[in-house]
Parts: structure tokens; C-alpha cells; sequence
């Protein structure tokens, strides 16, 4: 344990945090609650809050709460027992690991706790210790906690290589290596990519090199964002309504700037919730003071002298704006695999459900995995379609399966089938999603009503539960995973505590994407990792 | 009418003693049916999944008429949020949160640990001139009651009438071995009583108000409303028998589990921060409450390869799930150094512990405080003798022997 002094590090995985505030009594000085249940805290509190902090951490119900390190080596597995492929390479291999952000670091958790004993190298172009990004558009926007200091748990005892501060430019399948921006090349046995993904930027490289124009993706983004939100009292402009987007707009309106979003779809969240929740969050905007303008674009940024002063929007308005942020997405890190002969392209790094990566021609590498924002992977539960998911909770999980497929041999590979779980919390509502809500036909409030911003969204794909959406109603999200696991009818006909009468199905107005139509529908199985198993199952209905 | 089988046996009085082997009985079937058309669940994951599903009411209205009798609130008055659903529980426990933690109050239970510690201080400094003492008498029972009273703002000199009045209110929640109807009519005479009696307060604190939580509930008034005067009786009814029949039983059941464990005593005494880990395995291996309660099916509702059926009474027996081994391992063990330890001490789900904080707090710093200043302390009588409710379980009296009593800090 690190000694007096020293700071403590807290790390809350809040994909599992139910709100239930336990943390705030203990410890009131670290964790904070926004509004009804989003959770806010300080990841590097002083050591004087030590105390307080083991105390709230003992306190968690659903023990989401991890202080110093990032989770506990899970002592009720019982190892897996030798197998000829697997075992030699635990205790011979090499394992280098690109990308040493959330993905990243837990991967090497997790190799170590699989009794990985060979050397692991972590190659990374940020120079600092690895950090947490959610606090980045929240709590470290609003002046909370401080830029850099949402460092990621520290490992004490992980016994890795650090390559920091140094691209990774090339690979070389052939001579399984690495090749680094430094020239150095670092051969490997097995490879994990776990890359990540920047802010797209805004397009006009002139305009966006105004003083004043910010995207936000990093600690330093963070930092120089903060410091101008922080100085000025002159109107933000917010370029895109999607979680990034509109949580930094909320921040606006939490330090009392004034805003104006400017989003070109109808409504916000519509790219992930779809049409019928994104007018819920854009009435949740208007109630708090934003200037939110739907369907519109952003035609230039202008400045004088080098300083942004001016945007104009195509609905012929001229606003004059003091700060604009680029919040327009993510471009993946794959032009290092340029060349590789990987399935790697705008569209990330295509894998199988086991984190294993496609070669160019489709076929599956056994010595190459990837995991985190930049991989993309088929759900047997949405009819085997890619998805890129971005989500934290997705990172880790992604990581642990790749992690454990590294060292296990073929029989004990684990396939990921965790379903994608999200958080975000903006305008003081703690928003929760699980399932992939675009992938839809139709929702349905189950619990709760729009009107209050307090509600269960259940979304349904050709009579069955695909997702759900709450809205201050983190506690029920479990429920309704698992009606999403079974692949339960929709809409859901079931008496619940707290339906308005009202309730029916709407088209959730989901963005045009391709949909497959099958016979046939998958089900997925079992808690631990090592026991999720996806059956097919044929329905007459 | 009587239960037979296993679950008749927790019920009997004999069961108190050791319900655990009966709850390990009980686990071979998760989901028991009862003679009575209930249904009791006892292992972990069914429990969790139950307390997180919306098809599960708190609000005893909710049964059918063959269960009335069966719990309901006392005619006429409006329930407690325990018994509310969502929104109505929702909304008052919302109201209610704002004058004791987050996010209106948030350094309210925290800020009064020195005022907790004194409190403790006392009563154990009562002890010192002696070699025998009741610790539920002593410190066990007045320590959270004095808590509650002062957080309430009600005068502890009233604290002999209430307290018969709560006993009996206790005593006869959940499922007993007597006949329901009389369990309910003694109880609803008790429950008339005491909020006849918290009205009365309510009033007076209504012309005067104080900065007790009584009087927050009957002032606060923004844009989501206040209480009515009848919500205000009905939560503060609540909070009053909660901080009353529970932490004692945490505090006397925890000074027994660690009298009969005097390594983790010693332990405990060299290294007060095991404390924190001392309480949490507390509330696995021996909660105050064994019966939350009871819930009503909404709709039929399958867990594994049973169905309750839609109106059906359900009862989640937390303490046996608190030592399933499909959840922890060795969960007869008393480990303080659990890693992860999720138990179902404070139940799960909107109805989770409203007042957790606190009674984490409280017996932090009570079992701490003994476990520093009782000089070789032991037990007179093992088991000791246990009070009749089956639900809220713990020792009616703990006699203990000790060579005498460290100063204060
Ligand atoms: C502002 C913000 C708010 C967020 N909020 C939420 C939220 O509320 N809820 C939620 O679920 N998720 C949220 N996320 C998403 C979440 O943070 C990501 O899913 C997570 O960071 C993904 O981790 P990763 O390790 O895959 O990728 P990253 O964190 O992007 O890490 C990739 C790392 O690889 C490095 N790298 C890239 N190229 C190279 C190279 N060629 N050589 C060496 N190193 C390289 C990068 O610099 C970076 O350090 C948020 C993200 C941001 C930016
Ligand atoms: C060790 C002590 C305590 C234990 C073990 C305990 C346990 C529990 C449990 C298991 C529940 C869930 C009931 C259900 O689901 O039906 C509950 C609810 C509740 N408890 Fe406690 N409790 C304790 C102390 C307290 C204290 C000190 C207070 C008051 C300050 C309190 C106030 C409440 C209230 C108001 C509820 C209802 C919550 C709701 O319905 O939302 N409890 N408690
Ligand atoms: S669930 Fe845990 S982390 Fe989340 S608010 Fe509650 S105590 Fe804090």
C-alpha cells in the first residue's frame, strides 16, 4: 500500500454504480451527487481522505468502488488447469500491448491475474501516467477535480515495460514486431491493439486553428477547455449533440455560460437513443437554459486576430461566440496498421467475438488481438453485425476477454458477449443505457414518465427487448439486461410498479441502418465470463 | 396458521438461537412455496434479481383479498415509503433524503460522528465501576436511541412510552408463528398509538419549528411540494422504529460474533481501521434483518423453474442469501477482511437502507469503542437469550464479564 503522502486513487466503474449514494455519506468531501443519482467524484484526493475512502468503499452495495487499484484479483476463480497450447505460453511469452489507456492497462491486469509470467511491454504515445476520460467533460470542466489528476488506479506490483510518450508507427506480421516513432523495434509473441480513437476535428484546419476553437478527447484538451470555461462569461458554442457534446454543454450552463448547440440531426443523443429519447435530453437542454438549434449546421468560425469571435450557422444566424468545441465524434487510431495486412480501416479494427483481429481477407490471427473504442466486434446478439462501442464499460470487459484469450488455449477461450453498457450524466440526470438501443424498431416507457425526465426506456427490434434506457433509474437497468439476454418479447406486457397508463409503443425513430431479418433469434447465458455461452433458438410466434 | 417444514421451523422461537443450518435447508429449493400461498426465496442471485424487478410491490394493497389482514397498513392512514412504490416511495424518500445526506445535506451523518463518539463515551463510562454489564442494556439499545430521538427531535425523556409501542410493532412485522389476524390487530393498536403521538409532536412543531428533521420534513417546500402533514407522521413513524429495533441488534449481535471470535477482538483492539471490514462481514454473517418486507407479485413472475403467481405474497430471506456459497466463499466463516463484500444486510434496490449510513457509523464506532475499552470481556451466557421476532433477529439480553473499563480517549 502506498504510504502517507501520497495521494489516493479512486476509480468508481460506473456502468456498475446504482446511485445509491452510500459514498457521499462517507466520504462527502470526495464523491458528490448531482441532481437524484449521478455520481461525481475526485479520482485523486488527498491522503488525508484515505480513511473516508476505504470507508465508502467498503460501503458500496454493489462494491463498484475501487481505491488504489483497478479490481481486486478474483480469488474464487479457480485457475484454468494446464492445457499444452496455453500454459507454455504463460510462462514463455512475449506480450506488447499498444495503447496504454483504459483498454490497455487492464488488459495487463488481467494477464497477470491469469498467472501471465513473461515479459509484457506497454507502448503508449501520451506521455503522463494513464487516466480516466469520463470525468473529462464533467467533473473536470466544472472546476471540481483537476485535469490531470484522473490518473487510472496505479499497479503496484504489475511488472511491465513502459514505453511512454512513443508512438507505435508500423507492424510487421511477418517478424512480428512493432515498429516505434524512435526507430526502436519491439518484437512480440502476442500483440494486443488497444489504440483508441481521437476527436474528430473540425474541418477547416484554418478555423480550427482560431484561439478559441476546442475539440475534447485527452487530459491536455481538458485542461486548455477548462481554463477558458473557467476565465470567460461570453457565449460557448457546442458543435454536436452527442454524449460528449451535450454533457459539456451542461457544464456551460452549470457555470452559468450562456450556449448555444448547434446539432444537425433532430434532436440530441439521436445517433445512440434514437429520435423519441433524443426529444426527452432536448427538452432537458431547454429546461436548463440552453440554446439548443436542431437541424443546423455550422457553416464558419471567425476570428479576429487570430481569436475566435463569430460562427455562423446555417439558419442564416450570426453568433458572436467566445469559445467554440469540435465535438463531432472520433476517428480511430489505425494509421499504424497501414500496410499490415490487418482488417483495420476507418471503421477500427475489425475482430472476433473473442478479441482475436482479421486479417484483410477475413480470416481470424491468433496472435493479434484487440480490444477498447478502436476494436469492433460481431454480438451474436444483434445478429452477428460489428459494432463499435466506445463505451467504457465495453473497454474493460473487451480487455478481460482479450487478456484471458491470450493465455488460454483454443477450448478455454471466452467469447465477449457482454452486453454494451453506458453512462453519462448531464443536467444533473444520471442517464444509463445497456443493449444497443439503435438497434430498434420501436420503444417504450415502461416505468416512470418522459415529462419528468425520470423514466425506463425498453427498445424492441421485431417483437423482442434489444435495450433499455434509464433516465434516473439506474436500479432497474439489471432487469431489463436481462429480459435483453433471453431476447424477452417486446413490447413487454408485464405489470410493473410505477406505469403510467399510457404506455405503448412508439417507432423509436432510430437512424436508417440496415437490418437483417432471421427466423431465428440468439440468447445469451450465464454470469461469469468464463460460463456466457450464445444459443440459437427458432421461435414460432 | 402454522407453517410446517423448514421454513416453520425458522419461525418457531427455537430457530432463533441458530437459523443458519434451517437457512442452508431452505437454499436446497430457492423458491419454497408455503402452505399459505407464499413464497420464500433464499439464495443470493434470486434475491438480488428480485429486489431490482419492478414486477415486485412494496405496497401491501397490492394483495388479494384472500391475503388481507396479511400486513397492510393500518386502515386509513397513509403508508410509509417502505410500503410505497415508486413514484409515491420515490418522491417522499426523496424528500425525506434531503435533510440527512445527499445531494442536499451531504456532510450531515459524517459530521456527526463527534457527537456519536460522545454519546458512546458515555455510556461506557457508565460501566466502569462494574465487572457485569447487559450490553444491550447499557449501550447497545440507548446509543442509537438517543441518535434517532436527537435526529427527530424527540424528547428522550418520552422515549419508555414509544418504546413499548415500537416493540409491538416489531414484534409482530413479518411472518411469526401466530395467527396473522391477531398479529395485525395488536399492531395497528400500536402503530395508533405512536402516531397519535408523533402527530401531537408534529403539531407542536409546526407553530415552533427546530432545525430537527421533524421539523424540516413539515417546513421544506420548493417547486417538487412538501409533505403532508400525514407523510410527515407516517416517515417520521418510520424512522423512529427503524433507528430503533435495528442498529441495537447490529451493535449486541455484533459484541457477540466477536466475543465468540477473540482473535478478531484482539485484532480489532491493535488495529482499529478493521473496523470498517468488522461491520460489513456484521451485516453477512449476522443481520439485524433476516425479513424485509414482505413483497407482492405484480404478475406471474418465473425465477429459475418456479412461477409465482400474480398477487402472490413474497418473502426474500436475506440472511440466508447472506450465506449462499454460490455467492461467497466459506460463508460460514467470520472473515473481517472480506475483499468485495456484497451482502443483502441493508437489503437492495429502491427500498435499500435509507438510514445505512448512519447505522454503519454507529456501529463503527460503538463495536470499536467496546472492543478498545471493555478489558477482558466475556461472555456470561452463550447463546444468550433472543428476542421473539424472527425478522429482526438479535439478543434480548448479552451479559458480559469484564475485568474493567480503559479511560477514554
Ligand atoms: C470526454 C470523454 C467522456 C467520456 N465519457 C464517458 C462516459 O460517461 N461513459 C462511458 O461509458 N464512456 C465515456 N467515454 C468513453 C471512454 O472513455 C472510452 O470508451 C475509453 O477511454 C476507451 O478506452 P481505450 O483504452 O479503448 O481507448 P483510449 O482511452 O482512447 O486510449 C487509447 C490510447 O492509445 C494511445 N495511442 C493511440 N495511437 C497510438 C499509437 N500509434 N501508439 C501508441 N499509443 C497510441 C492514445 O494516445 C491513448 O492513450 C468518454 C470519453 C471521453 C473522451
Ligand atoms: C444496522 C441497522 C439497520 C439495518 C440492518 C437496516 C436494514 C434495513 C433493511 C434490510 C431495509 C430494507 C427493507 C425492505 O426492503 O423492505 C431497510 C429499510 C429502511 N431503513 Fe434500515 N436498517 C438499519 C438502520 C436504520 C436506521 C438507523 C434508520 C433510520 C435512520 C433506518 C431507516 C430505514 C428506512 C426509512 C427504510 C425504508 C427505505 C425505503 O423503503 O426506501 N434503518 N433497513
Ligand atoms: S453504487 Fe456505490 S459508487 Fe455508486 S453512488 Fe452508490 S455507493 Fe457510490
Amino acid at each position: 500500500m502506498p504510504g502517507k503522502g501520497e495521494s489516493v486513487r479512486v476509480v468508481v466503474d460506473l456502468t456498475r454504480c446504482q446511485g445509491y449514494g452510500q459514498c457521499v455519506f462517507m466520504a462527502p468531501e470526495v464523491f458528490s451527487m448531482s441532481g437524484r443519482e449521478a455520481l461525481a467524484y475526485d479520482p485523486d484526493p488527498p491522503d488525508a481522505q484515505r480513511e473516508h475512502v476505504l470507508r465508502a468503499a467498503a460501503a458500496c452495495p454493489v462494491q463498484a468502488l475501487h481505491v488504489d487499484r483497478v479490481s481486486a484479483p478474483d480469488p474464487d476463480r479457480v485457475p484454468d488447469p494446464p492445457s499444452p497450447d496455453g500454459d507454455g505460453f504463460r510462462r514463455t511469452g512475449r506480450v506488447v500491448i499498444v495503447g496504454a489507456s483504459l483498454a490497455g492497462m487492464r488488459a495487463a491486469t488481467v494477464l497477470r491475474r491469469e498467472g501471465f509470467a513473461g515479459p509484457i511491454i506497454l507502448v503508449g504515445d501520451e506521455r503522463g501516467e494513464p487516466y480516466d476520460r469520463p470525468p473529462l467533460s464533467k467533473q473536470v470542466l466544472t472546476g471540481q477535480v483537476r485535469a490531470h489528476n484522473t490518473a487510472l488506479p496505479r499497479l503496484p506490483d504489475l511488472d511491465a515495460e513502459w514505453v511512454r510518450g512513443t508512438a507505435a508507427t508500423g507492424l510487421d506480421l511477418g517478424r512480428r514486431c512493432v515498429r516505434l516513432a524512435n526507430g526502436r523495434d519491439v518484437e512480440f509473441d502476442r500483440l494486443l491493439i488497444a489504440t483508441g480513437t481521437r476527436a474528430r476535428p473540425w474541418p477547416d484546419a484554418a478555423e480550427a486553428a482560431l484561439d478559441g476553437v476546442f475539440t475534447l478527447r485527452t487530459a491536455e484538451d481538458a485542461f486548455r477547455l477548462r481554463r477558458r470555461l473557467g476565465e470567460g462569461t461570453g457565449r460557448v458554442l457546442v458543435i454536436g449533440a452527442g454524449f460528449t457534446g451535450s454533457e459539456i454543454a451542461s457544464v456551460c450552463r452549470e457555470l452559468g455560460r450562456p450556449v448555444t448547440v448547434a446539432e444537425r440531426g433532430p434532436a440530441p443523443l439521436v445517433g445512440a437513443l434514437g429520435g423519441v429519447i433524443g426529444a426527452v435530453a432536448a427538452d432537458l437542454q431547454r429546461t436548463h437554459g440552453v440554446d439548443l438549434r436542431c437541424g443546423v449546421s455550422v457553416t464558419a468560425l471567425e476570428g479576429e486576430a487570430g481569436r475566435l469571435c463569430r460562427a455562423r450557422l446555417s439558419d442564416g444566424d450570426t453568433l458572436p461566440v467566445e469559445v467554440a468545441v469540435a465535438a463531432l465524434g472520433a476517428v480511430r487510431n489505425v494509421e499504424w496498421l497501414e500496410g499490415s495486412g490487418l482488417a483495420a480501416g476507418p471503421w477500427g479494427v475489425a475482430c472476433d467475438a473473442g478479441c482475436r483481429v482479421f486479417d484483410i481477407n477475413g480470416l481470424v490471427t491468433d496472435d493479434v488481438f484487440a480490444a477498447g473504442d478502436v476494436a469492433r466486434l460481431p454480438h451474436p446478439l444483434y445478429e452477428y453485425q460489428f459494432l463499435t462501442l466506445e463505451h467504457w464499460g465495453s473497454a474493460v470487459a473487451q480487455a478481460e476477454v482479450a487478456a484471458h484469450n491470450m493465455v488460454s488455449g483454443q477450448a478455454r477461450r471466452w467469447p465477449h458477449l457482454a452486453l454494451p453498457v453506458f453512462w453519462s450524466s448531464q443536467f444533473g440526470v444520471d442517464i444509463k443505457s445497456v443493449g444497443v438501443p439503435t438497434f430498434a424498431d420501436e420503444v417504450m416507457i415502461t416505468q416512470g414518465t418522459a415529462k419528468e425526465h425520470r423514466f425506463v426506456a425498453v427498445y424492441g427490434y421485431r417483437g423482442r427487448i434489444t435495450a433499455a434506457v434509464t433516465f434516473d433509474q439506474g436500479m432497474w437497468l439489471e432487469f431489463y439486461q436481462g429480459l435483453i439476454e433471453q431476447a424477452a418479447p417486446f413490447p413487454p406486457r408485464f405489470r410493473t410498479v410505477d406505469r403510467s397508463g399510457a404506455a405503448h409503443p412508439v417507432p423509436a425513430e432510430v437512424p436508417d441502418r440496415v437490418l437483417a431479418s432471421h427466423g431465428a433469434t440468439v440468447v445469451v447465458t450465464g454470469h461469469d465470463p468464463a460460463e456466457r455461452r450464445a444459443w440459437l433458438v427458432h421461435r414460432s410466434r | 396458521m402454522t407453517e410446517n417444514g423448514v421454513f416453520g421451523r425458522i419461525l418457531a422461537h427455537g430457530g432463533r438461537t441458530d437459523p443458519y443450518p434451517l437457512y442452508a435447508e431452505l437454499r436446497t429449493t430457492p423458491v419454497t412455496p408455503l402452505e399459505d400461498g407464499s413464497y420464500v426465496v433464499s439464495t443470493y442471485r434470486e434475491i438480488v434479481a428480485l429486489l431490482h424487478d419492478p414486477r415486485v410491490s412494496s405496497d401491501r394493497r397490492n394483495l388479494p383479498e384472500t391475503f388481507a389482514g396479511r400486513e397492510t397498513g393500518v386502515a386509513g392512514r397513509s403508508p410509509a415509503f417502505i410500503a410505497l412504490d415508486p413514484p409515491h416511495h420515490d418522491r417522499l424518500r426523496r424528500l425525506t433524503m434531503r435533510h440527512f445526506g445527499p445531494p442536499g445535506t451531504p456532510g450531515l451523518v459524517e459530521g456527526m460522528r463527534p457527537e456519536l463518539t460522545a454519546i458512546v463515551t458515555g455510556l461506557i463510562d457508565a460501566l466502569a465501576d462494574r465487572t457485569r454489564a447487559d450490553i444491550v442494556e447499557t449501550v447497545a439499545y440507548p446509543f442509537p436511541v438517543t441518535v434517532i430521538c436527537r435526529l427527530l427531535g424527540v424528547p428522550y425523556e418520552d422515549e419508555p412510552r414509544f418504546h413499548a409501542w415500537s416493540t409491538e410493532i416489531v414484534e409482530t412485522i413479518g411472518p411469526g408463528e401466530d395467527d396473522m389476524a391477531e398479529r395485525q390487530r395488536r399492531r395497528e393498536r400500536a402503530a395508533s398509538a405512536l402516531s397519535e403521538y408523533l402527530g401531537g409532536l408534529a403539531d407542536a412543531r409546526r407553530r415552533a419549528p427546530g432545525d430537527d428533521l421533524i421539523s424540516g420534513l413539515l417546513t421544506h417546500d420548493d417547486a417538487e411540494g412538501g409533505m403532508s402533514v400525514a407523510e410527515v407522521v407516517s416517515t417520521a413513524t418510520l424512522l423512529l422504529i427503524a433507528g430503533h429495533e435495528t442498529t441495537v441488534n447490529l451493535i449486541a449481535g455484533g459484541m457477540l460474533t466477536l466475543l465468540r471470535h477473540p482473535e478478531v477482538l484482539e485484532r480489532l483492539r491493535r488495529d482499529p481501521g478493521l473496523v470498517i471490514g468488522t461491520v460489513e462481514e456484521l451485516l453477512r454473517y449476522e443481520p439485524p434483518v433476516h425479513f424485509p418486507a414482505t413483497r407482492v407479485a405484480l404478475d406471474d413472475i418465473t425465477v429459475g423453474d418456479v412461477t409465482i403467481p400474480r398477487g402472490a405474497p413474497i418473502v426474500l430471506a436475506l440472511a440466508a442469501g447472506n450465506r449462499d456459497p454460490d455467492h461467497v466463499r466459506a460463508p460460514e466463516r467470520f472473515d473481517p477482511c472480506r475483499e468485495a463484500n456484497e451482502h443483502l444486510g441493508f437489503g437492495g434496490g429502491v427500498h435499500y437502507c435509507f438510514g445505512a449510513p448512519l447505522a454503519r457509523l454507529e456501529a463503527q464506532i460503538a463495536l470499536g469503542e467496546l472492543a478498545r475499552r471493555l478489558r477482558g470481556p466475556r461472555l456470561v451466557a452463550d447463546p444468550p437469550p433472543y428476542r421473539p421476532s424472527a425478522a429482526l433477529r438479535g439478543p434480548r439480553r448479552l451479559l458480559v464479564d469484564f475485568d474493567g473499563v480503559n479511560p477514554a480517549r
